[in-house]
């Protein structure tokens, strides 16, 4: 199990095991954001209150997923990082920060667009969206901390201890449409009931979900290969790569 | 098919400023990602390349004329 633990927290076994993975996530990413897209924008029913502005929710629902997902796999990592002192989990937590701010932002840009044609606002000061840009800005501080050390190590420190606290605002996101009264409708997917919505709209969204976690893996994968390179630059078997390259 | 025309797709009931503002950011953001991840992969190989040259470089001119094979030098091709 240690010796597991050992390999899989070595990065140059990382760097070769995640050539091999990467190549079927991005495939898998491909074809279900593609299937997905179309089956969502052309296909599902037009909702019979919202008409076809519900469209909206194939790219809101996998980006919030994702955006809430991202940054528990941060906190997860940093842990890992803080008391394992595995360097790979720092670099992992490191290269997903941006992505985690982009899905934040594409959630809160989708629902603030959404909201015009359906609420007759863009924005509310109710939990569901207050505890969402908070989100936001917890991702910008992580990103903002790593690179506000000259010392790398204080760096990781710093932001994993940011990523580690701030996680404590995902189960406020989650809950927060059942503890106070908002705006925004409960939860879309519940592992415990059936879909509140018709199959042939709710089918789309789960592919949808399936694609945006694939690019998620994807994605961290590819730079987290890269992250080696920038920071393993004087180990040998880096070099004896790059001589391959040429 | 959800719509008559393809005019009727573009148009989304007259919900289309809504639909597609919010499908082109998302994805312009994902096709921005992919294309940053790339770009960052090319740039730090090339550098770490440039910088292996320029050691080894560095180490036939510290051997002097004769041209020794030193360790790190050499290492990207007797490896």
């Amino acid at each position: 199990m240690w010796a597991f633990i050992h390999k899989l927290g070595s990065p140059k076994w990382f760097y070769g095991i995640s050539a091999r993975l990467q190549p079927w996530f991005w495939v898998a990413a491909l074809i279900l954001i593609v299937v997905g897209s179309i089956w969502g924008l052309a296909f599902a029913p037009a909702d019979y209150q919202q008409g076809n502005s519900f469209r909206i929710i194939y790219v809101h629902v996998p980006a919030a997923f994702l955006a809430q997902s991202i940054f528990v796999s941060m906190a997860v990592s940093a842990v890992i990082f803080m008391v394992w002192k595995i360097k790979i989990a720092d670099m992992a937590a490191a290269v997903m920060a941006p992505l985690g701010a982009a899905m934040t932002f594409v959630a809160l840009f989708s629902g603030a667009v959404w909201g015009v044609p359906t609420w007759g606002t863009w924005w509310m000061w109710d939990a569901r969206l207050t505890s969402m840009l908070i989100l936001l800005f917890l991702y910008l501080g992580v990103i903002a901390l790593r690179g506000a050390f000259t010392s790398r190590d204080s760096a990781s420190r710093a932001a994993s201890v940011l990523a580690m606290v701030g996680v404590i605002n995902i189960p406020i996101i989650k809950y927060s449409v059942d503890w106070w009264y908002t705006l925004h409708q409960p939860a879309t997917f519940t592992i415990t009931s059936r879909p509140t919505m018709p199959m042939e709209m709710w089918l789309p969204l789960l592919i949808m979900v399936l694609g945006f976690y694939s690019f998620f893996i994807a994605l961290t994968l590819m730079r987290t290969r890269s992250e080696i390179l920038r920071r393993e630059a004087n180990k040998r078997w880096v070099r004896e790569l790059a001589g391959e390259a040429n | 098919m959800a719509f008559d025309t393809l005019q009727d797709f573009f148009a989304m009931g007259g919900h289309a400023p809504y639909v597609w503002a919010a499908w082109g950011v998302t994805a312009a953001l994902l096709l921005g990602t992919v294309i940053h991840a790339r770009a960052e992969r090319r740039q730090l190989l090339r550098q770490l390349a440039r910088r292996v040259r320029r050691e080894s470089r560095l180490a036939t001119r510290a051997a002097g004329a004769q041209p020794i094979q030193t360790s790190r030098g050499g290492s990207t091709n007797d490896a």
